[in-house]
This record gives structure tokens, C-alpha cells and sequence, in this order.
């Protein structure tokens, strides 16, 4: 193999931990929220997922790039995680499809990389400690990588969201029968497809469009998407979501769904180190049927609090935590997982039905 | 009943004895079930034919019968226990099939019992091709073109309108039996004929051939609920056209996009619920191969992301059990709980105790899994794999890469001198370079081949264009080859060593390469720091903190493992189930970690078979998934080495010869053995060093020597006479052990085993055709326990794992018998044993056989004894003899390793007063799954596994065990009989006796003979090879219901045999070689089918059955 043409590489976590490992994809530093995801495919969607920006990511599976990356597994425009630690990356991908190899994607896009690192290890000490900022470094020694750590601002004080939103709106596809608008907080192109291929025609707004602006497409329904870091740098997604409900059937998942609950008075906090994978099971509490879903998120919203007019519709059966909402009221249901998948489990694209037999009888 | 009431008490059925393609793997998912069920507050009764197996232990179900696994004795079990519900889906197709059976028959009806987890019509569904084409067709789920036929015509008719290659499935097989590829119509006549006559209900599917494929196994769980998780995916290494059981198989899936991967989840997700299964079950498909797999196929590259749905097991099968090992994941336990009505959210995690069923495992890790090929054995058989698996059993390893876990799997096939770098000498014959002169089709020895291949230069695409391997795989290979030629040039550097081990080199790889001893290799290794580190297969890829003690070693940063508190020993298993080491050693390595436990010693379970129970992770305190070698051993007890502390003691008496055979390098290596010593163990095994013990202590053995030419071996002909024990003193591709009954022979046999030798000692030991006698013991240095004697049918010659064995022995004088004890008694205290060991012998008297009906134990017969050998540890019987005498051997054994005397246990030494009841242990073959091997009974084994029939008297307790084994004649029909001249006195009695209950007879002309002189009508049949009716055309045309063929001289007539035995074989017509197997088979029949007992094995041990 061709080790022997890598540099040495840390990762270097904020307690002080270093991990050993080499360098691929680009050279250099990198830092970030160091988060784990235990999904055993789909690194090229991890990789183009809005929600991971500010985040190094660690997937537990230990071999990427098996089958390369290809022209059409982007979840959005470009790489958005800020560096990439892995087992073994793998140099000559096997597909039908495959287009480059992982290492050329990640250099390309220059987002430092580490492989040869104990990734398990690593996802222990996040399990054990809670998620933490970290860095990836080529070019220094671990002690400069934690000097510098520690001067650099923290995950959760920082707004992401307006570095991965559309700065200016666009339409996903020009026709469709129901006409939804997507606030894009960092949006996956599989939302827009589920929603697409279920007849609707989608705007794409900026994060900070107001009630008004989103209103004046006349939609028949709003989608406010998934994206990165703490709900609370969201304030105006938060006032537009508060003027929206009510008016028009709304769809929240991930952010959107914290978003929504601020909007409505409930509150938010941040988990130890999140749920990120695709084997989460999530229990509709109404039927409790079990479902398998995507996750990815630091933050959920708190059972306390929660306003009388918002019912628990699913928990995650793990830990109990909040996985979906629905109001007593009016159209507007929310989840905290990835009913998009991509990657994950396809089983939950039944929300996406749900939300558009909202937005249908809404429009009778 | 209604569908939701959880039932009151449950019948969970076994699988019966191992055979290829139903192994341990059941024993685990059957041990797992009764546990479960009775945590539900179950009444459990459990019925199985397999004495050597957990399941069949007093304490795992409340009531265990082992009895034939007929509808006639299950139904008689179900009057006497009344269960309302039956578990079908955990003991293999042989459970699935007999369920149905008992349904169609009317029987659960009958008895109220309801099908649990998987009803009839969805077993029918799923296993009838006709019906299950249709469901899946109904919900758009696609299935490869093919049609049902019933009959070759139509087949060929099929055929032709399909086009070629073709593959013929029979209906309701198990392990692919019958089935095959047809590239020509010929082939297509061929497979469709021998595909109908596997089929019970003679029927074939045809359909279009999708090798080179990707196959793809998709592990499903659902409830009663209808929520439904996948357990782990698993890709095959080896592309459509080699048997899922014959393949290499990878988990998870390695060369799947998202894309690919969620397509297929949903697949089988829809499957499982169109099906309307309750428990697990398993989804095979076929995936477009990659491009440059695909433009090599007959028509060219399928589309991408094309699939096909190609089988359906609804139940636990095979790769269940490696989906259970390779993720943690209970899938037999959770299975038999939701089959009465628990739903995957209200099942608790085992592993993690904080988190449910309900969620699909993450594994941070790769799994290789590969097959062990009994063709060690059989030397002659066909290497060939396809379609029909040949496969005994099977290694898994683990590590954090595929190339890692692929060196560590061969490790843990202990195939002797094959490691990684082994290559066949006939492959260099030739040019040497290309691909010429390799065999490159798949046989089990392909991944050598295809290294050998890399080495001398080819190509890895080329490479995939001819063994239609993806290339994902087939780099992993050449990343080896790399690795190789860098060992080979560089100097090894501590980085270079890091690289290596991180790629999973042996350190005896890496010494052959860079030109060390191994133990140079591990001295640099452990100087430099680089030794393996533990990691914990915990289903969640260390999201959530488990509790689970299941460990394997990488080379990585940190571990996990850190030595467990004293007191602690390490239990070394008993690795892949192979011919000769069967499910018997892991039988017993189990029950010594149980004993430990009992007696607050932690215990440290290393074995490399997933299909076991011994890998569950709560059997033992700690276990290592490792290779059984001295490598991976000696790093797991320094691991378990505090610093500063002492090492942990290791248990190698329980992992038959592989632990034994590791107990002289722990020797070496200063390393504390509990029980016998190494010492001890030599003196046992090594022939000069034993028979100076045995003339010390006046035991006679057989005369023998040891030769190394061939004036050498005649002269010692001349002394001891003939016939002639031989055999080599090495392993040799099977051109093992023989009888020689003359010189002729034994020139022969000779000059062929010096040259391949090459100045090896050959043994020599006098045949004795005796009267074969065998007994397990316990010693403690003071006092050596006997549980009971053992007696067999077949006459010494026959290898004592292919003979029926009888307990309580039926015809040894009271002389006899305590000639056994004392002999058994003086070896035991002078050899030294602390524990187990087994001995063997045979006794010469005044006939080779005794009429137990008529025998009188006190009469004063003239005999000698003789003793064949010693094993100083388990054995395949001691699951058998502590089943049937109720002594617990292993943990009376185990015990006094602990220091514990027996006195101190409560136990008296000598032979254990005799139980009220009659056990026989009947072997079982596997001989119709593997072409080209004779089924003629010898002095090397060739069963691979074994029954109990158990009853208050001999005649049914025999005829229970033929009926177990599938060896009983029918009670009305015809025989073809070819009998030895030497065997003809013996064979009067009991052709008289088939005369009298109606059966036609056929003889060739020497036998035909007799038998016209006895008076009894017989229809003459010519040699084989003249014309029909000849000797073997009777058995193809199924005139004749079995065959009897004995014969004199073995290497003269064995040729002659062969085909009329292979017949009779693959025509699953009982086929008998010994003339006191078939003495014995004759004697059942006349007794009768129905007059035999049923009840629960407790109950003839206490004599209250």
C-alpha cells in the first residue's frame, strides 16, 4: 500500500488526547466539533451533508472508499464537513460508477484528512466525554495543534447555518402540483427529491427569509430543513417559523424541527455527543411500531416545557429523547431524524406522504 | 390458542446429527432458543438425534428427549408432553422439513399445537419454488427467469426456451444437495436427473444462470408488530455459482454504495413481510457484477443495480448464526422470543443492557468468514465447488480491515503447513508465469491459486475476468503480494513489522519471508512495542458501553481488554468442525468454562468457529474470537498477563487434538498448563516413549515399529506377520492410513509413502481383527473414574468414529471387563493424567462375534486385550457416555485440573455401576454431498457426525440409531448383497433372516451362490460393466432398496465397489461395508419398526422410562 507516501498526521482532541494516523486528501490543519457516525455506507453523502459543517467527522466503519465517489451521491454542492478521520481509506474503488477515489474527492475539495487513525478509540472517548472540539494536523506537532485548539472558538458559539444556506433562492423544479417552499437552513438534495417526486414544485429560500418573503410564493406547504449547530443562532428562522404556523401546513426535520419547537416556546439543549448513523430506532408513540432512521444531530428538544399544543409523536426508543412532533391544532408536524435518508434506511419517506396529505387537505 | 396467547409449553426440534450443510450452528440457535423461551416462563421439551450437543444437556430444556427425528417418535412425544406450541425455524431445514411433515400429516392438528413465529403457509411460500415465485412476482420483487418441471423432458424443453448456462435447484434440499450448472443440454439431462431424485417432492427449478453475479445475504428480523431491522448484510467473495456455504463471505457488504445497500434493505424488508415471518430470516440476492466482471459474462454486462431475489430461508439458518457471531447479535434468542409474541422494542439488548432489540447493529470491524473442506481427508474427492456445498464447517475471523481478517481466517482453518505463502508444487510445472498451469476455477483452493497468480505478475482485472471476483476483492489480495515482496526485499524495520501486522502477517509468514524464525519475528515484534491490542465486538460500534466480554485482537492504538481478575484459566477450543473434530470438543471446551464458572474461576474461551455455542459470548466470562494458533494464543495469555503477574493456566484437554496439539509450544514457551502436562501429553502420543511405558506396566499392545524403507518394512512383515496396520508418521494429502493384507500391497503402499516421505517414518503395527472396546476416564493421580465401558459393533478396522458404539458393553465377560478397568486404571496413574483421556482397545477371543442375546457375561472365555491407543484428553465420546451414565466428565475433569480430587468431589474411582438402559452411538455421513469419495468404512474416518438411539434393551436401542442415522432398511423390499468369501459363514444368519420377513434378494454370482444353497430364492445380477441387470444397475434403477458389500482384500476390490456404493449413495439408499454393520441393520429390521420406547433421556438414565 502507499503508506510509506503519507505524512504523519494527529488528530488532536480539546482534553488533550492525541491520535496517531497519516495524512491523505489535503495537507494542512483543520478544526471542528469532532463527532462520530456509525453508518456502515455512504460517506460521499456524510461528506456533502450541510448538518456536518464545523464538524470533523469520525466514521466508526473502518474502511472508506471502497467503491470511490461518484457523479451523483452529493447531498449538496460541495464537501461540507471541515476534515475527515478514518481506519483505512481504500485507493482503488470498485463500482460501476465510481468517478475518483475518496482521497482525490477530499484534496480536490482541500479538506484535511487523516487515515491509520484508532477510529474506535476515538469514538470512545467522545462516548465517554461528549463530543469535543479537535484538530486534524500535517503540518505541526500535537502540542502546537492543542495550543492552537484552545484559542479557537467553540463548536456551539459559532452560527453555521449562514455559511450553508443559499444566499439567494432558487427553484428546485419548475412544476408540480402543491407549491413548497423550503427554508434552506442546509438542505439535502434528498429532501427536495422526496418532495419533487411527490408531485410538488420547490422553492429554495435563504435561512433568513421572512414570514412575508416565504409567504409570497403562495405555497401550499413549507419544508424547514435539517442543518448545522445550535438552534439558538437561529433567530430568524425561529420568527419566520412562529408567523408561519398556522397559516400553512409545515414540515420541520432536524433543525427545522428545533426550530419550530423554539418558535412555539419549547426549548432546546445539547446532547453528550448526538445520535449520527443510520440505525436509530425511533418508536411511534401512537402505534408503537419501531422505525429504523437516519440520524444526524448534537441537539434535541426539551421534554420540559414543551407547550400543551405540541404532542410527542415519536421518541427514540434508546434514550427517549424527542424524535417527532405534531400540533393539536394545526398542520405542522416535525421530526428530529432524516425521513430523506441518503444515506440510511428508506423506511421513513412515509413522512414525506404525511406532510403532503397535510399540505392537500389544507388546500381543499 | 388464539395467534397472540403466549403458548405454556414449547417442543423445540434439533437438527439432528452434523452433516455438510447443517453443522454446529443449530446446536447454538437451539441452546439459545430453550434458554429464551424459558426466561418467558416456557415449559420447553426438547427433541433432537445428536447426543454430542448442548441442547441436549439435562439442564437447557425442562424436558430433553433424544430420540430419531421421525413424525412417528415426535408425534409420540407430543402425547406424552401435550405442548401447545412448536418451534420449527431453529433446527435447520431437518426441523423446518419434520414441522411440515407433522403438519401434513395432521398431527399438530391432532394435538392442539399451534406452528410458533412462522406458520405453515409461509413456510410453504418460501419453500416452494412455485409459490414463492409467485409471491414475490405479486409484490414486484424479481425473481431470476426459470421454470418448475417436474420431469427431465421438461426440463430440457425449459431449457432450451431459457437458454444456456442454466442452474437446476431441487425443492426442499438442504445444502444445494443435487442441484447444479448446466452450460450443455447434456449437463442439463445430467443435473435435472440426479436434481429430481434429491427432491423429496421430485421437483427442479430451471432457471437462468446469474453466474459471476455479486451474491448478497440479507440477515432479517420481524415481530408480531411488523417492525422489521436488518441484523448485517454479507457479501460473497466468491460470485453466484459457488454454494453461499462453499463461499468466502465478507461482512458487511464491502462494495455496495448507500444506494445499492438501502435498495436491497427494502428488498428484503418487503420479503419478510409479504412472507408474514415472525423471527429471522435470511434474503439471498444476485447484484450486477462490477463492469469488468460483467463484460467477461457469456452475454455481456447486465445493468447496473440490477438485482434478483434468489432464495428465501424462513428460519435460523447458517449465515444467521455468522450474523449472530459477526455482529454480537442474538438472533436466536431474540427469534424464539418474539415467536411467542414479544416485540423487538420490549426485548432488552444483551449486549448493552441499556438499549433494545429494536435497532439495527453498526459493527466497526470486517468479518471474514471461510469454509474448511473436508478435502484433507478425502484426497480423492472432487475439489470442485458449486453449487452442491462440500464444506463441514467454517472459520471466522475478525480485525479492522478485510485484508487483516482474511490472513487471520486462514490462520484459523489449521490446515498444517498452508499458510498464506503455500502453493501447490504442481502449479510451478510449466511456464510459470501467466495464468497457465493454474487452477483457477473455484475449488477450495482458489485463494491460494489467485495469490500465486499476483504473485508471478497477473493483473488484478485479468484476474477478475477469470474467477469473476470483484476487483475490490481481488485488490486485498495483491495488497498482500505487495506486503510480501516488501518483506522479502527491505529490511524488517519496526515500521515495516507495524505495516505487516496491521495487514494481519503471521509472524510465521513474515519469518518465511524475511528469512527468521518465527519466534525471532514475535522477540523484534515485543521489543518494539508492537503487540496486538483487544477490541469488543459490541453490536454499536462503541456508541452505547456494553457489557459484553466478546473481544478480537488488531493492531491498533488502544485496548479494551485489560486482564481479568485471578483466578482465570484459558479454555483453547476446538476451531473449525472438520472430519475426526467434530461439535463433540466444543460439547465439552463449553462445559469446562461452565465448570470453572461454577467453581468461581473466570473463564477464557479462544476459539474461530462461529457456528458454536462455545462462541456465544455468555458461555464463558471472556472470549478471544481468535485463530487457534500459537501466535494468537500466546498474545491472548500475555494480554491476560498483569504486569508482573502470573500467566493464566490454559485448558487444552477439551479442544481436541488442536488445543493438544498447542499444549507443546505453551510448553515450550514456559506457559502454565492446567491437568495433565506436556509432558505427560508427549508420552501419549509419542509412540517410542509410549510403548516403553506399556511394557513397563506389562499392557500388551499390538507388535509394531516404525520404518523408514522398504527392505526395512518387509523384514518387519516377516516378524509380525500380516495383516498390516500402516501409515504415515506426516500428513500426506490424505494417502493415509491403510490395511495391507500382504506383501504385494505393502510394496506397494511403501515404495509410494518413502518417496513422498522423503525419509519420514512410516508405521507399522499389527492388524488385529478383533472385537474394538473404548472407554473415556478420569484420573486424579489418586483414583481413575470410569463412567462406563463402550463396545462396538463394526470389528477393529473400522475407525471408532465410523462404528457404532454400545453402552452398557453387551457381550464383555466379567473377565474381560476388568482387564479394562485395571489396564485403563495402571495407564492413567503412571501416565501421570490429571483429567480427561480416552482409550481404545481390542480384544482377541474365540469368535469376532458374541450373540448378545444369548452371551453369558460370567462364562470363562479365553481372550487377550490389547491396547491401540491413548488420547490424553476428551473425546468424541464424552459428551455421549456423560449423557447416557450421568456422570458429568468434563466438569469432574475440569475440577480436578482445579486441584480438586475426585474423592473430594464426592466421587469413587473404578467402573460406575451400570444405568438401566441400552445407548448406541450410530456415526452419520455425508458422503452424497462429496463425489469422488468412497463410502467404504476403514481405518480413516469419514463421518461427520453421529446419533443416539437410547432404550431399555439393545434390539431397539440399535434400531433407533440406524432410524436416527438413516441407515435402517425398510420394512419391506429388496437387497443387493456382494459379500467377501471370508464374510460368507458369518453373513447365513441374518440372510435367513431378511428370507424370512419377505425381503427379495440380489446377489453377483460368488454371493448368489450361497444363497441358492441356504435355500432362499435370489435373483442373480452380473459384475458391473457386463451387461444389465448388473450389480450396479440395480442400485441406479432402484430395484434394490440398499446394498450390503463387503470385501476381503481392501486395495484389490475397493475399485470393483466404488460405483455400486456411490450409487447407492446419491440414491440415499442405506449402504452397509462391515458385515456387522449390516448384521446389526438386518437384526433391527426384524425387530421391528414400532416397539421401541419414547421418553425423555432423564428418564432411562433413572430407569423410569
Amino acid at each position: 500500500m502507499s503508506n510509506a507516501l503519507s505524512k504523519p498526521a494527529y488528530l488532536v482532541l480539546r482534553d488533550g488526547s492525541v491520535f496517531r494516523g497519516l495524512s491523505f486528501g489535503a495537507e494542512g490543519t483543520a478544526s471542528g466539533e469532532v463527532v462520530f457516525n456509525t453508518s456502515m455506507t455512504g460517506y460521499q453523502e456524510m461528506l456533502t451533508d450541510p448538518s456536518y459543517a464545523g464538524q470533523i467527522v469520525v466514521p466508526t466503519f473502518p474502511m472508506m472508499g471502497n467503491y470511490g465517489i461518484n457523479a451523483t451521491d452529493d447531498e449538496s454542492g460541495r464537501i461540507q464537513v471541515m476534515g475527515f478521520v478514518v481506519r483505512e481509506r481504500w485507493m482503488q474503488p470498485s463500482h460501476f460508477d465510481a468517478t475518483r477515489t475518496l482521497h482525490d474527492y477530499l484534496a480536490s475539495q482541500r479538506i484535511p484528512s487523516i487515515h491509520g487513525v484508532d477510529t474506535r478509540a476515538v469514538t470512545r472517548r467522545i462516548r465517554d466525554s461528549g463530543a469535543m472540539m479537535g484538530t486534524i494536523t500535517s503540518t505541526e506537532t500535537p502540542d502546537e495543534a492543542l495550543a492552537r485548539l484552545r484559542a479557537t472558538p467553540s463548536y456551539g458559539d459559532i452560527d453555521f447555518v449562514q455559511h450553508v444556506t443559499t444566499d439567494r433562492e432558487f427553484d428546485w423544479n419548475g412544476d408540480g402540483r402543491s407549491r413548497i417552499v423550503a427554508i434552506d437552513c442546509g438542505v439535502k438534495y434528498n429532501i427536495l427529491r422526496n418532495l419533487a417526486r411527490r408531485g410538488s414544485r420547490v422553492t429554495v429560500v435563504p435561512s433568513t427569509a421572512t414570514a412575508e418573503e416565504v409567504l409570497a410564493h403562495r405555497p401550499d406547504g413549507v419544508v424547514i430543513s435539517p442543518g448545522p449547530g445550535d438552534p439558538v443562532h437561529n433567530e430568524a428562522t425561529v420568527r419566520a417559523a412562529e408567523a408561519l404556523i398556522g397559516r400553512v401546513p409545515i414540515l420541520g426535520i432536524c433543525l427545522g424541527h428545533q426550530v419550530i419547537a423554539r418558535a412555539l416556546g419549547a426549548g432546546t439543549y445539547k446532547l453528550k455527543f448526538g445520535h449520527r448513523g443510520g440505525n436509530h430506532p425511533v418508536q411511534d408513540v401512537r402505534s408503537g411500531r419501531v422505525y429504523i432512521t437516519a440520524q444526524n444531530h448534537g441537539y434535541a428538544v426539551s421534554d420540559a416545557g414543551l407547550p400543551s399544543s405540541l404532542e410527542v409523536t415519536h421518541r427514540n426508543l434508546n434514550d427517549g429523547t424527542v424524535e417527532g412532533l405534531r400540533h393539536r391544532a394545526v398542520p405542522l408536524l416535525t421530526i428530529q431524524y432524516h425521513s430523506e435518508a441518503s444515506p440510511g434506511p428508506l423506511d421513513n419517506e412515509y413522512i414525506f406522504d404525511e406532510f403532503m396529505d397535510l399540505v392537500r387537505d389544507a388546500s381543499k | 390458542m388464539t395467534t397472540h396467547e403466549k403458548p405454556r409449553k414449547v417442543l423445540v426440534i434439533g437438527s439432528g446429527p452434523i452433516v455438510i450443510g447443517q453443522a454446529a450452528e443449530f446446536d447454538y440457535a437451539g441452546t439459545q432458543a430453550c434458554r429464551s423461551l424459558r426466561e418467558e416462563g416456557i415449559t420447553t421439551v426438547l427433541v433432537n438425534s445428536n447426543p454430542a450437543t448442548i441442547m441436549t444437556d439435562e439442564d437447557v430444556a425442562d424436558f430433553v428427549y433424544i430420540e430419531p427425528l421421525t413424525v412417528d417418535v415426535v408425534e409420540r412425544i407430543i402425547a406424552r408432553e401435550k405442548p401447545d406450541g412448536l418451534l420449527p425455524t431453529l433446527g435447520g431445514q431437518t426441523g423446518l422439513n419434520l414441522a411440515m411433515d407433522l403438519h401434513r400429516a395432521g398431527v399438530l392438528e391432532r394435538h392442539g399445537v399451534r406452528l410458533l413465529g412462522t406458520s405453515p403457509e409461509t413456510i410453504a411460500k418460501a419453500e416452494d419454488r412455485e409459490l414463492f415465485r409467485d409471491m414475490l412476482s405479486a409484490i414486484g420483487e424479481p425473481t431470476p427467469p426459470s421454470e418448475i418441471v417436474h420431469s427431465v423432458d421438461e426440463a430440457l424443453a425449459v431449457g432450451r426456451a431459457l437458454g444456456l448456462p442454466l442452474v437446476v435447484r431441487p425443492a426442499y434440499t438442504l445444502g444445494g444437495t443435487g442441484g447444479g450448472f448446466a452450460k450443455t443440454m447434456a449437463e442439463l439431462e445430467e443435473v435435472a436427473r440426479t436434481g429430481l431424485a434429491a427432491s423429496p417432492i421430485h421437483q427442479i427449478l430451471v432457471e437462468r444462470s446469474l453466474l459471476g453475479w455479486k451474491e448478497i445475504e440479507v440477515e432479517v428480523m420481524r415481530d408480531a408488530a411488523d417492525n422489521c431491522i436488518i441484523i448485517c448484510t454479507m457479501e460473497n467473495f466468491d460470485p453466484m455459482g459457488v454454494h453461499t456455504g462453499d463461499s468466502i463471505v465478507i461482512a458487511p457488504t464491502q462494495t455496495l454504495s448507500d444506494k445499492e445497500y438501502q435498495m436491497l434493505r427494502s428488498a428484503s424488508i418487503k420479503i419478510i413481510r409479504s412472507l408474514g415471518i415472525q423471527g429471522g430470516c435470511n434474503v439471498q440476492f444476485a447484484l450486477s457484477p462490477h463492469p469488468i466482471v460483467g463484460e467477461a459474462l457469456p452475454g455481456g454486462a447486465p445493468a447496473p443495480m440490477q438485482y434478483y431475489v434468489i432464495e428465501v430461508n424462513p428460519r435460523v439458518s447458517r449465515s444467521s448464526a455468522l450474523a449472530s457471531k459477526a455482529t454480537g447479535y442474538p438472533i436466536a434468542r431474540v427469534a424464539a422470543k418474539i415467536a411467542v409474541g414479544r416485540t423487538l422494542d420490549e426485548i432488552p439488548n444483551a449486549v448493552t443492557k441499556k438499549t433494545k432489540a429494536a435497532f439495527e447493529p453498526a459493527i466497526d470491524y470486517c468479518v471474514i468468514k471461510i469454509p474448511r473442506w473436508p478435502f484433507d481427508k478425502f484426497a480423492t474427492g472432487d475439489r470442485v465447488i458449486g453449487t452442491q456445498m462440500k464444506a463441514t464447517g467454517e472459520v471466522m475471523a475478525i480485525d479492522r480491515s478485510y485484508v487483516a481478517a482474511l490472513q487471520k481466517a486462514v490462520r484459523s482453518l489449521e490446515m498444517g503447513g498452508r499458510s498464506i505463502l503455500w502453493q501447490d508444487p504442481e502449479w510451478k510445472q510449466g511456464a510459470a508465469r501467466g495464468v497457465e498451469g493454474l487452477p483457477l476455477n473455484p475449488t477450495d483452493l482458489r485463494l491460494w491459486v489467485m495469490l500465486a497468480a499476483l504473485r508471478r505478475g497477473v493483473g488484478v482485472n485479468d484476474l477478475c475476468k477469470i474467477t469473476m471476483v470483484d476487483p475490490w476483492f481481488v485488490q486485498g489480495l495483491q495488497h498482500i503480494v505487495d506486503m510480501e515482496r516488501r518483506l522479502l526485499g527491505q529490511e524488517l524495520t519496526s515500521d515495516l513489522l507495524w505495516e505487516a501486522k496491521r495487514l494481519g502477517f503471521s509472524d510465521e509468514v513474515i519469518g518465511t519471508l524475511a528469512d527468521r524464525l518465527p519466534e525471532q519475528v514475535r522477540q523484534q515484534r515485543i521489543e518494539a512495542g508492537i503487540r496486538p491490542v483487544y477490541k469488543m465486538v459490541d453490536t454499536c460500534a462503541a456508541e452505547f458501553e456494553a457489557v459484553t466480554p466478546y473481544f478480537y485482537s488488531c493492531y491498533e492504538q488502544e485496548n479494551e481488554a485489560s486482564p481479568l481478575p485471578a483466578p482465570r484459566a484459558v479454555v483453547i477450543g476446538s476451531g473449525p468442525i472438520r472430519i475426526g473434530q467434530g461439535i463433540e470438543f466444543d460439547y465439552c471446551s463449553v462445559h469446562a468454562a461452565w465448570a470453572l464458572r461454577d467453581s468461581g474461576v473466570h473463564s477464557i474461551m479462544v476459539n474461530s468457529n462461529p457456528e458454536t455455542v462455545s462462541t456465544d459470548f455468555d458461555s464463558s466470562d471472556r472470549l478471544y474470537f481468535e485463530p487457534l494458533d500459537e501466535e494468537a494464543v500466546r498474545d491472548i495469555i500475555d494480554n491476560e498477563t498483569p504486569p508482573g503477574g502470573d500467566a493464566p493456566a490454559s485448558v487444552v484437554q477439551f479442544g481436541g487434538q488442536t488445543a493438544i496439539n498447542l499444549s507443546q509450544a505453551l510448553g515450550r514457551a514456559g506457559l502454565p498448563i492446567m491437568g495433565s502436562s506436556a509432558d505427560a501429553i508427549d508420552i501419549a502420543s509419542n509412540r517410542e516413549r509410549f510403548g516403553d511405558l506399556m511394557e513397563r506396566l506389562g499392557i500388551p499392545q499390538p507388535p509394531g515399529a516404525t520404518v523408514t524403507s522398504l527392505e526395512e518394512g518387509l523384514s518387519v512383515a516377516q516378524r509380525i506377520g500380516f495383516p498390516l496396520l500402516v501409515r504415515p508418521s506426516y500428513v500426506l494429502g490424505g494417502r493415509a492410513m491403510e490395511i495391507v493384507d500382504n506383501a504385494t500391497q505393502l510394496v506397494r503402499y511403501l515404495s509410494r509413502a518413502v518417496e513422498a516421505g522423503q525419509g519420514r517414518p512410516i508405521l507399522m503395527d499389527k492388524y488385529f481383527e478383533g472385537r474394538e472396546v473404548e472407554v473415556d476416564a478420569i484420573c486424579d493421580g489418586e483414583q481413575v473414574l470410569i463412567p462406563g465401558i463402550m463396545e462396538h459393533i463394526e470389528r477393529a478396522g473400522v475407525h471408532s468414529g465410523d462404528s457404532m458404539a454400545v453402552y452398557p458393553a453387551p457381550t464383555l465377560t466379567e473377565e474381560e471387563q476388568h482387564m479394562i478397568v485395571d489396564y485403563t486404571t495402571r495407564i492413567g496413574l503412571a501416565l501421570g493424567v490429571r483429567g480427561l483421556m480416552n482409550i481404545q482397545y481390542v480384544i482377541m477371543s474365540e469368535s469376532l462375534y458374541r450373540d448378545p442375546s444369548t452371551f453369558d457375561p460370567s462364562s470363562h472365555l479365553k481372550s487377550s486385550v490389547y491396547i491401540i491407543e491413548v488420547n490424553p484428553r476428551s473425546s468424541r465420546t464424552v459428551p455421549f457416555i456423560s449423557k447416557v451414565t450421568d456422570v458429568p466428565m468434563v466438569q469432574l475433569a475440569t475440577n480436578v485440573m482445579r486441584g480438586q480430587t475426585l474423592r473430594e468431589q464426592g466421587r469413587q474411582g473404578g467402573l460406575q455401576p451400570v444405568k438401566p438402559l441400552v445407548a448406541v452411538k450410530a456415526p452419520v455421513f455425508s458422503m452424497q454431498k462429496l463425489p469422488g469419495v468412497d463410502t467404504y468404512l476403514g481405518p480413516e474416518m469419514k463421518s461427520t457426525g453421529e446419533v443416539m438411539g437410547i432404550d431399555k434393551a439393545l434390539r431397539p436401542a440399535v434400531a433407533k440409531a440406524l432410524m436416527a442415522a438413516n441407515l435402517m432398511l425398510p420394512p419391506k423390499g429388496s437387497l443387493l448383497v456382494t459379500i467377501a468369501d471370508r464374510d460368507k459363514p458369518e453373513a447365513v444368519p441374518w440372510l435367513k433372516l431378511l428370507h424370512e420377513r419377505g425381503y427379495r434378494l440380489y446377489a453377483t454370482s460368488g454371493t448368489a451362490a450361497l444363497v441358492s444353497g441356504l435355500g432362499i430364492p435370489v435373483t442373480p445380477v452380473n459384475r458391473v460393466g457386463e451387461p444389465a441387470a448388473n450389480a450396479l444397475s440395480v442400485v441406479v434403477d432402484r430395484t434394490v432398496d440398499g446394498v450390503v458389500n463387503t470385501i476381503a482384500e481392501v486395495a484389490v476390490s475397493l475399485k470393483d465397489g466404488f460405483e455400486i456404493r456411490r450409487a447407492a449413495v446419491e440414491r440415499r439408499m442405506p449402504c452397509y461395508t462391515s458385515i456387522d454393520t449390516a448384521r446389526a441393520a438386518v437384526e433391527a429390521l426384524a425387530y421391528g419398526y414400532d416397539r421401541f420406547s419414547v421418553a425423555p433421556t432423564a428418564k432411562y438414565v433413572d430407569g423410569t422410562a
